[in-house]
């Protein structure tokens, strides 16, 4: 994907992953940030709600994940992201819902997201979309 | 009691906790996260989802008291309640929470009064477990010692 990491042909530095956590739930954005950050060394940021992760992207913020909520008030999961992609934003969408079999997981894909995953988030769900993306590092 | 027996004594009490089913795999992944710079994380956790069930157990019960009952908001409310005890492993209050929105999805009243009352059941049980858990951390650190991180079920 064009705005993803591009491997470092040079072998300089590469910079962290940089990754936004979209939930309504206060427990799952600590949860998720400390997971993010101290197993995978992303750089991460939260936001409540689909519409300020919108906001934010108009706002000219670019992300490489954008780990997002399906059920939230004023915007949900798969609304966001369907706004996201009209928008042009490439990145990867990872949706996370309590029901990834069925409707859930089927509006998030139609939107637009890279994978959709059941809760909790946890290390190996992690693992497997940093494995299909070995452009990313997490050194 | 020396702070061997207070390590022992940790480590028997978590381990009952997953063989009930109180708490599941994810417990241990924030169990893993904490750290020197962060010793505090696993309490913190557990504090706003006590603090978020609380609010979400006092919401639904109002919600379920009024005569037209709003489905969507009271499935919204599970919804949220059946993520948060996911996210830190309390299995059992997730699971009351499935059986839950099956009921909200029927729109039967009677059958989501008794899923909330199982609901606050096993969040009051798993509360006061991880409570005394947290009390036995504290005396452990009071004590000099260090909170065990190897948890072997084989024995």
């Amino acid at each position: 994907m064009e705005s993803m990491k591009q491997r470092n042909k040079g072998g300089s530095r590469r910079s962290r992953i940089s990754a936004l956590i979209v939930d309504d739930d206060a427990v799952v954005r600590k949860i998720h940030m400390m997971m993010l950050e101290r197993l995978f060394n992303m750089d991460a940021k939260t936001v409540s709600d689909g519409n300020e992760a919108v906001d934010m992207h108009r706002c000219g913020a670019n992300f490489d994940i954008i780990f997002m909520d399906k059920e939230m008030p004023i915007m949900d999961g798969h609304e966001a992201t369907k706004e996201l992609r009209g928008m042009g934003v490439k990145c990867l969408i990872v949706g996370i819902t309590t029901r990834a079999n069925g409707k859930d997981g089927e509006e998030f894909l139609a939107a637009g997201s890279n994978y959709c995953f059941e809760k909790p988030l946890d290390r190996t769900k992690i693992e497997r979309v940093l494995q299909d993306h070995p452009n990313f590092t997490t050194t | 009691m020396d702070v061997g027996q207070m390590q022992r004594q940790w480590i028997d009490y978590t381990k009952s906790l997953f063989l009930e089913g109180f708490l599941d795999g994810q417990f241990l992944q924030l169990q893993q996260l904490q750290d020197e710079n962060n010793p505090d994380f696993v309490v913190e956790v557990v504090s706003l989802f006590f603090e978020d069930s609380e609010r979400l157990l006092k919401d639904l019960t109002f919600a379920l008291d009024q005569n037209g009952v709003d489905f969507k908001k009271v499935d919204a409310h599970v919804h949220q309640l059946k993520g948060s005890s996911s996210s830190i492993g309390a299995q059992r209050v997730k699971n009351a929470c499935i059986a839950f929105r099956n009921f909200c999805e029927e729109q039967n009243t009677d059958a989501c009064l008794r899923c909330l009352q199982q609901v606050k059941q096993e969040y009051c049980l798993v509360k006061n477990k991880l409570e005394t858990l947290f009390r036995l951390e504290q005396q452990i650190v009071a004590a000099g010692g260090s909170i065990p991180t190897e948890l072997s079920f084989s024995g």
